[in-house]
């Protein structure tokens, strides 16, 4: 019954995603969409797929990282330097360099990750968010190694090849990895680590092995959300990836709901679209006002709703099986080649 | 080279001796509340406002200045608790810590609006000359003294506060358990205010000596000062008292002598590379106590 009720599930969702794919396309093709709002839709999309890592790594495995917008970061240079120079926008080259992205990331997460994972909550948020002041260090000083980097000055010149049909793809398979991770035997292991580790350590798992792998993968999709990111904006300079990023990955995780996918996705797009629409609703006379304004929803949101808004709830397609029944099975097998 | 090797240490004491005020805050808030108080380097910012307004628009004299910005900065801690902090409390801990980080963008936006600092980086015209002394060919200024012997006498009054008096007893419980506070008869909710006015005042104070001794504010300011003070508390042990003191003389003296020797931009680097290194080493900071874990 549960391997017949998963694929439903998975129909149900890819049908959604066609209807919401068409949708937009039609917006766009009534010219009811502009290039503008455009841009802002990838964005929003961007923001998911780099938080849905983060939702990986805090929100289903309980590690605090304040680190996130270093390997998204990582991702972009990487995916873009790569493109830039090697593929020049051809197609294959362009899903390579993507993978490169991801790969980049998720080997730094490995590398900086097996250490500083030992880490306890607040000091694991706090290594995490120098790690990240180093990247960005880094970023700022990398003309002096590699000068196409450009360094303090920014990197322009990746291929422009990633449009919405890229982006909401790409976004769609990641939604379905992470959905298969978090329902396979390691997504299992990650949430019993968040909940408690002892109890998990007691039940025989490898609470270290586990972590790392929980914070590799996560870093990886910030690093193919970095990919896409260059490849879909003309420009990359360190300032886009500094600490402030990190918090945004992080409101938008915690304001989703811990432990919910369905939380991170939607809270992802509506937070860069009420980001966008203050933008025009505030109009030229009181765009100072953006921030302020911008500050207290995001304090009333919390105070309104602590446990954020889906408060560890799933829509029903993003579970592929009824809890409580067999755990594990052909997810994690998928899942695990994502790393 | 020796005399600039001693010059660049009592630089670095400056700054630390900075750092240690507003890190200060960070660690007493999270001792009683268990919370990374994100908004505590934008009090330190307002501080640094209402100084420089205060001796150079308000014409008030210096230390009556410094006195009005710790007020004012107290008032604005104990308004943030109770509007954002409180009804956080018991919530899970991260709430809170979303809800400072609005807090943070709250003050630093507001401060940028036209008719509150304005966006732009203003130039803060010292109340009186910087004097610089030689002695046996070391370099001090006056800045320098009014720093360490305004940090030296906070330092001493806090000490005397936490461990001579009622309501430094009082923040001891409840840093300790809130309900089994309760339970002895301490005003919880009152402690925690008092503790953010104290928290803040320090900040303040520290946001208007770092605005003479490096004379440029605007409502950015506190991020990267808050950021590195915070990152003092933690290497010295979050919610040790000592702790961010010794944090923030190790942050400040890395830094200078970063700068000065090795290169600027590698600063903030290298200062966050040994917070990691001691962390590895010592997981809770360099004064902390790892408690065993129960289950």
């Amino acid at each position: 019954m549960g391997k017949a009720d998963s694929s439903k599930k998975t129909i149900l969702l890819l049908a959604a995603a066609v209807i919401i794919y068409a949708l937009i396309r039609t917006l766009e093709a009534a010219e009811f969409i502009n290039p503008y709002w455009q841009r802002v839709i990838d964005q929003a999309l961007i923001t998911t797929m780099g938080a849905l890592g983060l939702s990986i790594i805090y929100g289903f495995t309980g590690q605090f990282s304040l680190g996130h917008a270093a390997f998204f970061g990582l991702g972009a240079y990487a995916s873009g330097v790569f493109d830039k120079t090697v593929g020049h926008g051809a197609l294959p080259m362009f899903l390579l360099s993507l993978l490169i992205g991801a790969a980049v990331a998720g080997l730094m997460a490995l590398i900086i990750g097996l250490p500083i994972l030992r880490l306890r909550s607040d000091y694991l948020g706090i290594a995490t968010l120098g790690f990240g002041i180093i990247v960005k260090v880094g970023m700022d000083n990398s003309s002096k190694f590699l000068p196409i980097l450009g360094g303090a000055t920014g990197m322009s010149g990746t291929p422009q090849v990633a449009n919405f049909d890229w982006v909401f793809w790409f976004t769609l398979l990641v939604i379905v990895l992470v959905r298969n991770f978090v329902f396979s035997t390691y997504g299992r292991a990650c949430t019993s680590v968040r909940e408690d580790e002892i109890a998990a350590d007691v039940m025989g798992i490898n609470t270290t092995r586990i972590k790392v792998i929980a914070f590799v993968l996560g870093c990886a999709l910030a690093g193919l959300a970095g990919g896409m990111y260059a490849h879909r904006y003309p420009f990359l300079h360190p300032s886009s990836f500094d600490f402030l990023k990190s918090f945004d990955f992080l409101l938008v995780v915690v304001l989703g709901g811990l432990g919910s996918m369905t939380g991170t996705v939607v809270t992802a797009i509506a937070w860069v679209f009420v980001l966008e629409g203050l933008r025009m609703v505030l109009g030229e006379a009181f765009i100072d006002f953006r921030g302020v304004i911008y500050a207290l929803i995001l304090i009333v949101a919390i105070i309104l709703r602590p446990q954020g808004i889906f408060g560890g709830k799933e829509l029903g397609f993003l579970v592929p099986k009824p809890m409580g029944s067999q755990a594990g099975g052909k997810g994690g097998v998928n899942a695990g080649t994502g790393a | 080279m020796d005399h600039l090797i001693v010059d660049q240490i009592i630089n670095g004491l400056q700054l630390g001796f900075m750092y240690a005020l507003i890190a200060l805050g960070y660690t007493m808030v999270y001792g009683v509340v268990k919370l990374i108080n994100f908004a505590h380097g934008d009090v330190f910012m307002v501080g640094a406002f209402v100084g420089y307004f205060g001796f150079s628009q308000w014409g008030l004299p210096f230390p009556v200045a410094v006195l009005t910005a710790m007020a004012v900065c107290s008032i604005l801690g104990v308004t943030i608790e109770r509007i954002a902090y409180r009804p956080l409390r018991y919530a899970p801990k991260i709430a809170a810590l979303i809800s400072a980080l609005g807090v943070s963008l709250f003050l630093e936006y507001f401060g940028s609006l036209k008719f509150v600092f304005g966006p732009n980086y203003r130039v803060v015209q010292r109340p009186f000359e910087e004097v610089q002394y030689h002695l046996a060919g070391i370099t001090v200024t006056n800045i320098q003294i009014i720093v360490f012997i305004t940090v030296l006498i906070m330092l001493a009054g806090l000490q005397f506060l936490i461990y001579r008096t009622k309501i430094g007893m009082a923040m001891r419980t409840v840093a300790v358990d809130h309900n089994a506070s309760r339970l002895m008869g301490v005003n919880v909710d009152n402690t925690i205010s008092v503790t953010f006015a104290i928290g803040s005042a320090f900040a303040a104070a520290g946001g208007v000596l770092y605005a003479i001794a490096y004379p440029q504010i605007h409502p950015f300011m506190g991020i990267m000062p808050g950021l590195k003070a915070f990152t003092a508390a933690v290497l010295g042990g979050i919610g040790i008292i000592p702790g961010a003191v010794l944090g923030a003389i190790i942050m400040g003296q890395v830094e200078t002598l970063t700068s000065a020797f090795l290169s600027s931009q590698a600063r903030d680097a290298i200062a966050f590379g040994i917070l990691i290194l001691v962390l590895l080493i010592r997981p809770t900071g360099i004064l902390g106590r790892t408690e065993p874990e129960k289950v």
